[in-house]
């Protein structure tokens, strides 16, 4: 018999007995869509979490120290590898070769210190930090309020909310639900801050401040000059940020742009130690952040900062063992979610079982004027995809109507705790085609006892039947 | 009809439409044997109409089945125009029933959930007949049984009569050789009964087509069969040339 037929004569059937066979669809999409849902609920916690891992910054970050500081964080990269001494100077064009590495997006100094800030003639002490302008996209700048920096020397600040209450002379102690973020940045922003730094000016023989080239004689001196400077900034914006948070760069409680702070050429902590060594003429930097493209870059990039002679210090790769964790999660709930699938298929079989009892007959005249055991296997088959067909579309319907509804409702209750919407619910494309695909076998698989039965029936047994 | 000559099993001048060799259907029911046909030998020659008469049970049924294909003997063979059915596939039993063989039954077996026309077409849906060839077929054969403008109509709504004529022309759409009616108006009045016999008897005169019929109305079977076969207990008792009267009278197996 021809496709076409064949599906004419299957929807013929399954419209003679339509409340039945619309039961046993709704059966099918229940259980459809029950494996839809389970699977989005998966998959959107999967994208959920790597997009805070990867907003996080933490693991596509590789952190890069001298050697001369001996301050590894591994023993065995101290043990091997050139003498303290001889270890190259974590400097300016050091940086810039970190920057043109594959696969990194940038390489930054970590420039920070400790210094009088100046609100309304009141003098307060914070660490300050650069921050470059790719932390823009951090999740830690999340519920900042007010704007990032407008530009990369612009002379402005962002504070952190302990360091702002304190500016407004509060308390620090009763910090996160008395005063929100944006409270406390209504009456700070556009403010001026008044900070007092210290600039370190080379002593060449020329006095001038341009930085020596390599070639400089060896014999030269080495000094320079601190000098005391203020510098005007205006409040753009404050962040709620954990001053003590596991992410180094973040440790502190005033930002200020990076490229600002590196033509400040403040004066910093390990410059002092490095006047005791001959070899130190120009500015070092005490730490590098390299920001790689993803987290599985991170060892290959990190191998060859380590071949250039630093140290190097990165947080082991969380998302393989998350990608793990989710392909067991999504398991368990595709194993949930079949479950219904599996009593909707055994409603198929009860179905079309009635459905050869009723028929019986029926199948007795098609065989008698001419029908194969194939065409009235056939037959049932297609009855079966049919209904696979319909159940899985209707479910897959229904599936992600119910994801849009929870998702709808999560954000509602994320909006009321003052969190940000998320997609917790994911129903990508091949979801939908391989949901359908899905309900369409185990249609067919439902009903191989069934068409079999109808086709092994005797024709003289069906058509004595009344 | 001038057939006379094929009274003889042993003639075997004329073609043969069907050959019976000691045919025999046995049935276990509850432990015991039932001998539903026992060792029949029938033939039949090109172009005859044959009625097999008997008493119910007599096993006239299970022979016309063992002819159409629908059932297999337990021993013995049938060839049908010199294939062994007996011997074939199932799939190649069902490609016989298909294109060698229409069939009539007392209680039509229209299927009814569809109209005339769909039911008159559906052993070309299964021969893979294009539909535009195959509704243009249909139309033709309803007209001939003179059922044209009933096309739309559910068996239902349909009389008796009616019925057995859309069977008919169900039986004769994919131009079988060989027809198989089993009390073809044994649901029938008398005067719609005469109708379809007469159409039969048509089929068989004009078209050539050998007639199987089954049935327990001897006057019937006297008036349009060429030859009468008698079955009591699942074997051939006696058969005769209807229209000689009981002169040719001959018993067999006793």
């Amino acid at each position: 018999m021809k496709v076409s037929d064949l599906t004419e004569l299957a929807l013929r059937n399954l419209r003679q007995s339509l409340l039945r066979n619309s039961l046993t669809t709704v059966g099918i999409s229940v259980g459809v869509a029950s494996l839809v849902a389970m699977l989005a609920l998966g998959i959107g916690l999967q994208r959920l979490a790597s997009r805070r891992l990867k907003a996080s910054g933490l693991f596509d970050t590789v952190v890069v120290t001298s050697r001369r500081d001996l301050r590894s964080f591994n023993r065995e990269q101290e043990m091997s590898g050139p003498a303290p001494a001889a270890s190259p100077a974590l400097d300016e064009p050091a940086r810039a070769r970190m920057a043109t590495l594959p696969n990194v997006i940038e390489a930054y100094p970590d420039i920070r210190f400790i210094t009088e800030l100046r609100y309304q003639d009141k003098p307060h002490l914070a660490m300050v930090a650069g921050l470059p302008a790719s932390s823009r996209n951090n999740d830690a700048f999340e519920n900042l309020q007010g704007t990032f920096f407008s530009r990369a020397t612009a002379h402005e600040v962002i504070l952190q909310k302990s360091f702002a209450e304190e500016l407004l002379g509060k308390s620090s102690q009763v910090r996160d639900d008395d005063s929100s973020v944006l409270e406390i940045s209504k009456s700070l922003l556009g403010h001026e801050l008044e900070m007092r730094y210290s600039e370190r000016v080379e002593n060449f023989p020329q006095a001038s401040r341009a930085r020596p080239r390599a070639t400089d004689p060896e014999n030269l001196e080495v000094s320079y000059s601190v000098i005391s400077h203020e510098l005007k900034l205006r409040i753009v914006g404050v962040t709620d940020l954990d001053p003590e948070s596991m992410r180094g760069q973040f440790r502190a409680r005033v930002f200020v742009p990076l490229q600002l702070a590196e033509d400040l050429h403040v004066l910093q902590p390990g410059n002092i130690r490095d006047t005791t060594r001959a070899f130190s003429r120009t500015p070092q930097y005490s730490t590098v952040g390299v920001k790689v493209k993803s987290a599985q870059d991170v060892p290959t990039v990190e191998q060859a900062i380590q071949r250039m002679g630093f140290n190097t210090l990165s947080i082991v790769d969380a998302t393989h063992s998350m990608r793990q964790f989710f392909a067991i999660l999504d398991l368990f709930l595709g194993i949930f979610g079949s479950l219904a699938l599996a009593v909707a298929s055994i409603g198929i079989v009860n179905t079309l079982v009635m459905a050869i009892l009723e028929r019986r007959r029926e199948i007795g005249i098609m065989k008698a004027v001419g029908a194969s055991d194939s065409d009235v296997k056939r037959l049932f088959f297609a009855e079966a995809a049919v209904m696979g067909l319909m159940g899985g579309a209707f479910g897959v319907l229904l599936g992600w109507s119910i994801g849009r509804v929870i998702n709808i409702g999560a954000n509602l209750y994320l909006a009321r705790q003052s969190f940000p919407p998320e997609q917790i619910w994911a129903t990508p494309w091949w979801l939908v085609g391989g949901a359908i695909v899905f309900a369409i076998v185990v249609s067919f698989v439902s009903g191989l006892y069934p068409a079999a039965r109808a086709a092994r029936l005797d024709p003289v047994q069906a058509l004595r039947y009344e | 009809m001038a057939s006379t000559s094929n009274t003889s099993t042993s003639n075997t001048s004329v073609p043969l439409a069907v050959q019976i060799d000691g045919a025999s259907k046995h049935y276990r029911m509850g432990g015991n044997l039932i001998r539903a046909l026992d060792g029949i030998s029938l033939e039949v020659a090109k172009g005859e109409f044959l009625a097999l008469l008997g008493a119910s049970g007599s096993g006239k049924s299970s022979l016309l089945n063992l002819i159409a294909g629908l059932d297999r003997p337990s021993l013995g063979q049938i060839l049908v125009e010199g294939r062994n059915i007996s011997a074939m596939s199932p799939k190649e039993l069902a490609s016989y029933r298909l294109h060698s063989v229409g069939m009539v039954f007392q209680s039509f077996n229209l299927i009814s959930s569809m109209n005339v026309l769909e039911n008159v077409e559906l052993p070309m849906r299964f021969a893979e007949i294009e539909r535009a060839r195959r509704q243009q077929l249909a139309r033709q054969a309803l007209e001939r049984v003179g059922l044209g403008e009933r096309l739309g109509h559910r068996p239902s709504e349909l009389s008796g009569g009616e019925q057995q004529r859309t069977a008919l022309a169900r039986a004769l759409i994919n131009r079988p050789r060989l027809l198989l009616a089993d009390e073809p108006t044994g649901n029938l009045d008398s005067r719609t009964g005469t109708e379809i016999m007469e159409m039969i008897r048509e089929f068989n005169q004009t078209m050539e087509m050998t007639i199987v019929m089954v049935t327990h109305e001897r006057p019937l079977a006297e008036r349009y069969a060429s030859r009468m076969v008698f079955l009591a207990d699942g074997k051939l008792v006696r058969e005769q040339t209807s229209n000689a009267g009981d002169l040719a009278l001959e018993e067999r197996h006793r």
